[in-house]
C-alpha cells in the first residue's frame, strides 16, 4: 500500500512537503486532481498519481496547466472536492481559466496548488505567484512549514466551500523540498462522482452575467477578509513594540532569529497564513500596537505595501520597511543567518555575525554544472544538427527540459529561451524578422504542451525554419511522467490512449515530416540536411528514449565503448560532445565503462575510427 | 534541546538524499526533533546535490553560511567547495575519493591536488576525518554504499544526539531488503575507518 494511504490516524511520518501535501488532500476527501509535472511541485503529482492507481482517486497528467485548471474547475462545479497542481510559472499557462473561474466560483472545494521557486533552483524566472491571488481576487494559503502543508489542507477545501470560491495554496520551494515529522489524520471516505446541475445564467459568462458575477466575486472577497480577521492561521506570537509581520517560510527564519537573539520579550510576530485579502483587523490593530515594523517576506513586497496602505488609513506614521537597498532583496531565497542579521540592523540589536573562514586562497575550482547525462539521445541529435547546419547563419531557439542544457559548451546549441513551447514562436519571429537559418527544439512533452499552437500559425502565416521534436518517450527532466505520446501500455497501464506526433505535425499542415534514430548521426546528417533545404516549415522528429528512462524501464543494454590504441589523440570526441563517460589519464582519453551506455557517437565522431565496442 | 547543523554534499547519482533519509529516520527513532531539506532539481544531470539536516528545536531547515556544525562530502572538489557553509568549529568527514568534473575533461578547469584540498579543509575547520570511502565501499560489496559507509564516520564522531544502534534500525527501515546486509555492513566500515582516520 501507498504509504500516503495508510489510515493509522496518530502515526509520526517523515515526509517531504510535497509528500505532506498530497497527505493533507487525501485527508480533506480529495477525490479528482490534475497536474502538468514542474520542480519543484512535482513530487506532489507523483505521490497522487501512484495513489490513484491503487485506490478510487482519479488522477491525471493534464497536457497542460490550463487544461489542468479547466478539468479541475469542472469537477468542483460537478459537486467533487478537485485539485490542480503547478510551478509558478504554469500559473501563467492557466491564468486565462483562473480569473474567470473567480467570476463563476466552485459547488465543491477546489484547491489551486502553486510552487513559487525564488533563488530558481529548477526555473527561468522568480516570479511572485500571489500577485495571482491579487489579479484575480481568489483567497490564498501560505503554509510556513512541512507539517502545516499538510494542516492547512483541510482547512483551504473548507475555505473553498464557505467562499465558493477556489483556493489558491501557493508555496516556495523549501516548503516543498523540506522534510520534517507530521502526524498523520482520519482519511475519509473518497466521493468519486459529482452531478452538474444546468444554472447557466451563472455559469456561462457573457458579459451581462460575468458583471453580475464580479459584484459577487467582490462581495466574497469582502467576506475572505472578514475571515481572515479570525483565522487560526493568521496569528500573532511574542510579546513587545517592535513587530515582524511574515509569512511562508520566512515565519521559521524569524522564529530562529528571535530565538536566537534573545528578543522573545521585545519582537513579537504577526504571521500571515491567509495573506489574500488581506486581513485588515489584524494588520492595523498589530500595527497600531508596535513603534516599528519589518516586513519579513521573500520576493516582492506584496505584503509590505498591503501593510504600508493599511497604515496609512490609520493615519499611522511609525516606520514600516521591508525590501530595501540595507534591507531585504526582491531577489533570490532568505536564510537564518540573513533574517537574523537584517532583524537585528533593524530594530538596533548588538549582535555579530558567526565568522566565516576566510577562502580567499582556495585553489582554483572547476565548476560541476548539471550536464546532459551520457548516452543522452539530444547530445546526438545536437550533434548531427549542427554537422548538417555545417556553414549556416543559424539562430537555435531552444525549450524547456534537459535538452535547454545543450547551450552549454561544448555542444552549444541554444540561443534564446522563454517558456514552455516559445522555441516554436520565437522561430517564427526569427525567420519572419531575419534572414539567418531557424532550427528549433522542443522535446515531446513541451510539444505537447504548447508547440502545437505555433506549429499551426507557422504553416497558415507561411513561416521558414525547421523545428525539431526530439522525442525521448517520456517527460524527462520533472522525473519521467508520461504524455500523450507515450506508449503506456509498456508501462502495463493498458487504460490509456495515445497521440502520434506524426499524424499531430501532419495534421497542422506541416510539408516536410522525417524522422531520425539520432544514433546513427551520418543517416541523421543527411535527413535534416534535407528538410534545412526545403522552403517552409519542415518538421524533423528525433526519437530515441531517454537513457535514464531506459535504464529504469530495464531496456536491454547496449555494448559499451572503449578507446583503442588507434587513438591519436585528436579528442574530437570530448571536445564535440563533452559526455560524462570520458576522462583524461595522462593526457589521453578514456572511456569509464561503468558511464557509458553503448550510444556509440563518440566512435562514429572520432576521424581513426579508435572507438571499439569493449569485448 | 541543542540545535546541530549538519550539510551533505555529493554529485547526483552517489546516494546524498537516501543518507538524509537515513539519519532522518534515525532521529525520529530516537525522539530527536529534526528537520531537512534538498536541493536536487538536477540531481540526475551529474551536479551538485546538497542536503542541510538540522537536529534539535530550530524550525528552519536550512543552513546559513558559516553555521554548519558538521559537513559530510562524498566527493573531495565539493567538500572543499561548501567550506563556506562551515567556520572553526566546524567537524569534517570526507571522501578523498575524486569524481572528475565533465569540465574538467574538457579542459575547462584542473582539478585541484587531493593534498591541497586536505590542507585547505583541515586549517578552516576544527577536525578533518578523510579517507577513501569509495574503497571501503567497494570492500562493503557495492561502491554505491558511499553513502552509508560516511554515515558511520559521522555516526562515531558522536557529534550528533543519535546512537549507531538508531542508524541501523533506520538502515533496516528505509533500504531495500535486498541491500540492508550490505550496508550494515558499510555503515560498520565506516564507524570504523572514522575512528582509525581520527587518531
Amino acid at each position: 500500500m501507498h504509504k500516503l494511504l495508510e489510515n493509522q490516524t496518530g502515526k509520526q511520518v517523515l515526509l517531504l512537503g510535497n509528500e505532506a501535501i498530497a497527505r493533507g488532500a487525501i485527508e480533506a476527501g480529495l477525490s479528482m486532481a490534475a497536474t502538468y509535472p514542474g520542480t519543484p511541485s512535482s513530487e506532489i503529482s507523483l505521490n497522487l498519481f501512484q495513489m490513484s492507481r491503487e485506490s478510487n482517486l482519479y488522477f491525471e497528467y493534464s497536457t497542460n496547466e490550463k487544461v489542468a485548471m479547466e478539468m479541475t474547475a469542472a469537477a468542483a462545479n460537478s459537486g467533487l472536492r478537485s485539485m490542480c497542481i503547478m510551478k509558478h510559472v504554469g500559473m501563467n499557462v492557466a491564468a486565462d481559466a483562473m480569473m474567470t473561474l473567480a467570476y463563476v466560483g466552485v459547488k465543491a472545494g477546489m484547491v489551486i496548488i502553486v510552487a513559487d521557486d525564488p533563488f530558481m533552483f529548477s526555473s527561468q524566472n522568480e516570479q511572485d505567484s500571489r500577485y495571482y491571488a491579487k489579479l484575480s481576487g481568489l483567497p490564498m494559503l501560505e503554509p510556513s512549514s512541512v507539517e502545516e502543508a499538510k494542516s492547512m489542507m483541510s482547512y483551504a477545501f473548507d475555505l473553498s466551500e464557505k467562499l465558493k470560491e477556489p483556493v489558491i495554496f501557493r508555496t516556495t520551494t523549501r516548503i516543498n523540498h523540506s522534510t520534517a515529522v507530521v502526524t498523520y489524520n482520519d482519511i475519509p471516505e473518497r466521493k468519486t462522482k459529482g452531478n452538474f446541475v444546468k444554472d447557466p445564467f451563472n455559469l456561462v459568462t457573457v458579459p451581462a452575467i460575468s458583471r453580475k458575477l464580479h459584484i459577487k466575486l467582490l462581495e466574497n472577497m469582502d467576506t475572505a477578509c472578514e475571515i481572515g480577521s479570525t483565522s487560526e492561521y493568521n496569528f500573532i506570537e511574542g510579546d513587545g513594540t517592535l513587530g515582524i509581520i511574515c509569512n511562508g517560510v520566512s515565519y521559521s527564519y524569524v522564529c530562529d532569529a528571535i530565538a536566537d537573539l534573545d528578543q522573545t520579550d521585545k519582537i513579537k510576530i504577526l504571521r500571515l497564513g491567509l495573506s489574500h485579502p488581506m486581513p485588515e483587523k489584524p494588520v492595523k490593530d498589530f500595527v497600531k500596537s508596535c513603534d516599528k515594523v519589518l516586513v519579513v517576506e521573500e520576493g516582492e513586497p506584496y505584503m509590505e505595501e498591503a501593510v504600508r496602505s493599511l497604515a496609512q488609513e490609520e493615519g499611522l506614521t511609525i516606520s514600516i520597511k521591508g525590501k530595501g537597498k540595507e534591507l531585504f532583496s526582491r531577489r533570490n531565497e532568505y536564510d537564518p543567518g540573513l533574517v537574523r542579521g537584517m532583524i537585528a540592523k533593524y530594530f538596533g540589536i548588538d549582535y555579530e555575525a558567526p565568522e566565516v573562514p576566510d577562502l580567499s586562497d582556495l585553489p582554483e575550482m572547476p565548476q560541476r554544472p548539471p550536464t546532459l547525462c551520457a548516452g543522452c539521445s539530444h547530445r546526438a541529435t545536437y550533434t548531427a544538427v549542427k554537422k548538417a547546419a555545417e556553414g549556416m547563419d543559424t539562430v537555435y531557439p531552444a525549450d524547456i527540459g534537459c535538452y535547454t542544457l545543450g547551450f552549454l559548451p561544448p555542444l552549444q546549441m541554444g540561443d534564446f529561451l522563454l517558456c514552455m513551447g516559445s522555441s516554436v514562436g520565437t522561430s517564427c519571429g526569427f525567420a519572419q524578422a531575419t534572414d539567418q537559418k531557424v532550427i528549433s527544439f522542443i522535446g515531446d512533452s513541451t510539444f505537447f504542451h504548447s508547440g502545437i499552437p505555433g506549429l499551426v500559425n507557422a504553416v497558415f502565416n507561411k513561416h521558414n525554419f525547421t523545428l525539431v521534436i526530439m522525442d525521448n518517450s517520456t517527460t524527462a527532466m520533472t522525473g519521467h511522467q508520461p504524455h500523450p505520446g507515450v506508449d503506456m501500455e509498456e508501462l502495463n497501464m493498458p487504460d490509456f490512449g495515445r497521440v502520434s506526433i506524426e499524424a499531430m505535425v501532419k495534421a497542422a499542415g506541416v510539408e516536410h515530416i522525417s524522422v531520425i534514430k539520432p544514433f546513427n548521426i551520418k543517416k541523421s546528417v543527411a535527413t535534416i540536411k534535407e528538410a534545412l533545404e526545403f522552403e517552409g516549415v519542415s518538421v524533423v522528429i528525433s526519437r530515441e528514449v531517454c537513457a535514464l528512462y531506459a535504464k529504469a524501464l530495464k531496456k536491454p543494454k547496449r555494448n559499451v565503448f572503449m578507446v583503442s590504441d588507434k587513438c591519436k589523440n585528436h579528442k574530437n570526441c570530448v571536445n564535440e560532445l563533452g559526455c560524462p563517460a570520458f576522462f583524461l589519464h595522462e593526457g589521453r582519453v578514456n572511456i569509464d565503462p561503468d558511464i557509458c551506455v553503448g550510444c556509440s557517437i563518440c566512435a562514429q565522431v572520432c576521424p581513426e575510427h579508435a572507438i571499439r565496442p569493449l569485448k | 534541546m541543542e540545535t546541530k547543523r549538519l550539510i551533505i554534499v555529493a554529485v547526483g547519482g552517489q546516494g546524498n538524499l537516501l543518507s538524509s533519509r537515513i539519519l532522518g529516520e534515525a532521529a525520529l527513532l530516537s525522539d530527536v526533533p529534526v528537520r531537512m531539506s534538498e536541493i536536487h532539481g538536477m540531481a540526475q544531470r551529474g551536479g551538485v546535490v546538497e542536503s542541510a539536516i538540522v537536529f534539535g528545536d530550530a524550525k528552519s531547515t536550512i543552513i546559513s553560511d558559516g553555521e554548519a556544525d558538521l559537513l559530510v562530502g562524498f566527493e573531495p572538489l565539493e567538500t572543499m567547495r561548501a567550506l563556506n557553509r562551515c567556520n572553526a568549529g566546524t567537524t569534517v568527514i570526507t571522501s578523498i575519493s575524486p569524481l572528475s568534473p565533465f569540465t574538467v575533461t574538457i579542459g575547462r578547469g584542473t582539478y585541484p591536488k587531493l593534498s591541497k584540498i586536505k590542507e585547505m579543509i583541515s586549517t578552516k575547520t576544527k577536525k578533518l576525518i578523510a579517507y577513501d570511502a569509495a574503497a571501503v565501499a567497494k570492500e562493503a560489496g557495492s561502491v554505491l554504499s558511499v553513502n552509508v559507509v560516511l554515515l558511520g564516520s559521522l555516526i562515531q564522531t558522536e557529534v550528533l544526539p543519535i546512537s549507531a544502534d538508531a542508524v541501523k534500525e533506520a538502515i533496516q527501515k528505509r533500504v531495500k531488503p535486498a541491500f540492508v546486509d550490505m550496508n550494515l555492513g558499510a555503515f560498520e566500515l565506516g564507524f570504523n575507518a572514522a575512528a582509525g582516520a581520527g587518531k
